[in-house]
């Protein structure tokens, strides 16, 4: 081999990028020749200089902020008229604090508390990069996700065939308590399945509730609270729960 | 006044996201080092990311990073071109009269002549970007980026040989600029 091939094949020699047969010619050549050799240990050494010192550029805050700005923002459309509702009832519970009817308003405060933290959450949950924690179509790989960061082991179920698709898990927070999420899409609309211990073991069929223009499915089963809540339609929710239901009962 | 990416599917802009935010810096870095110009670079990136979501849709490979560049080089030809027409500028003037003038002269080295010290990042991109086009994007989508000969290749629209043989110009030149370096701070 000659220096004017080495000399270039001295470079895919350090990139790795030469068979066995090529290389063993080349390390031959440079084995006899030290001018060969003196520059492909300086290319090795830039090579090294580079990689230690670095030689790259941060980009600037501001320029991620405006591609950012210029994409689509990964949420669903706020709908504007369900954000207004949501102020209308607030404003409602004010004006029946106001008149004194506190004590009735009070009886049913937990649960559209816990209701209205769901809905919270939910939303939450839209915004930019929220929605999972744990990203994966497979429930093997979302469940054991779960363990460790909750007291509660939440079933996840794949219910792909049924039109619900896994897309991954969230550790969320209601009413100061850690929680598991466990979302579901279908077509543009994301599920939320929130699951928590309870200390009833009983079962409570399903109530459907709309809150802000969410739909949100609640009930439990055996010592676990459940809350789907969706942007779906209430018959599509109620589609969802049973399925969730049963999958979960035929699982023994 | 804002650009604004035209397709309004929240879901292809997560993926988006997910898949071409994490070679923001990399990105930045490539259009750094071909425009040699911060507002430059920053202009051509953030069309690179535009252009590139437009074509999100069709994207089946290959590795994401090099698909980037493929675009970002685009991107940053079309500004090689405008520049060529455009009034030149003082900054130009100056970014112009360094490519025609090498800064270094390219001398036969000798295994006497041997890099003896390691230079700071700073003086590194400095070395780095007096290289002339277009030894210095074989360069560093090599040495900074870290693709393979045949990613380089797709990238730069020129055969794996073409690769090869401007890589090994740029490194001697580099070599010799290093060594020249060397010479001067003594």
């Amino acid at each position: 081999m000659t220096c004017d091939e080495a000399e270039v094949l001295l470079h895919a020699l350090i990139d790795g990028e030469l068979d066995a047969g090529h290389a063993h010619e080349v390390e031959s050549h440079i084995a006899g020749c030290p001018r060969c050799a003196a520059a492909l240990r300086d290319y090795r050494e830039i090579s090294k200089a580079i990689a230690e010192a670095g030689a790259g550029y941060a980009a600037p805050a501001a320029l991620r902020q405006r591609i950012e700005a210029a994409l689509p923002q990964p949420r669903q459309a706020p709908n504007r008229r369900a954000v207004l509702r949501g102020f209308a009832m607030g404003s409602a519970v004010s004006a029946l604090a106001a008149t004194g009817l506190v004590a009735i308003v009070l009886r049913h405060d937990d649960v559209e508390r816990i209701q209205s933290e769901v809905v919270s959450a939910h939303l939450r949950s839209l915004q930019a990069g929220h929605l999972t924690d744990v990203v994966s179509t497979d429930q093997h790989t979302v469940k054991p996700w779960f363990n460790g960061k909750l007291d509660v082991s939440p079933p996840v179920i794949d219910l792909t065939a049924q039109g619900f698709t896994l897309i991954g898990g969230r550790l969320d927070y209601i009413d100061a308590r850690a929680i598991g999420a466990v979302v579901y899409r279908r077509r543009q609309h994301v599920i939320n399945l929130f699951v928590s211990q309870t200390s009833s073991t009983e079962r409570r069929p399903a109530k459907i509730d709309t809150i802000q223009g969410f739909n949100i499915r609640h009930w439990s089963d055996r010592g676990l609270n459940y809350w789907a809540v969706s942007d779906l339609a209430k018959d599509e929710l109620a589609d969802f729960g049973e399925r969730f239901e049963s999958a979960i009962r035929a699982t023994g | 006044m804002p650009i604004k990416a035209t397709d309004d599917d929240p879901e292809k802009a997560r993926r988006f996201r997910e898949a071409a935010l994490p070679y923001l810096d990399d990105a930045y870095t490539l259009a750094r080092y071909l425009l040699r110009n911060a507002d430059d670079a920053e202009d051509a990136v953030q069309e690179c990311y535009l252009r590139a979501y437009r074509h999100f849709g069709s994207y089946r490979g290959p590795a994401m990073k090099p698909w980037l560049f493929a675009i970002l080089r685009n991107v940053c030809r079309a500004e090689y071109a405008r520049r060529a027409t455009a009034p030149t500028s003082a900054i130009e003037d100056v970014a112009e009269s360094a490519e025609q003038t090498p800064l270094w002269h390219e001398t036969q080295e000798t295994p006497e002549a041997q890099l003896q010290r390691r230079w700071d990042s700073d003086t590194i991109r400095r070395l780095v970007t007096a290289l002339a086009e277009p030894f210095r994007e074989t360069f560093v989508l090599r040495e900074i980026q870290n693709l393979s000969y045949r990613e380089i290749a797709e990238v730069a629209e020129v055969p794996v040989g073409t690769v090869m043989s401007r890589l090994a110009r740029a490194r001697a030149m580099l070599r010799s600029a290093w060594l020249a370096e060397e010479e001067q701070r003594k």
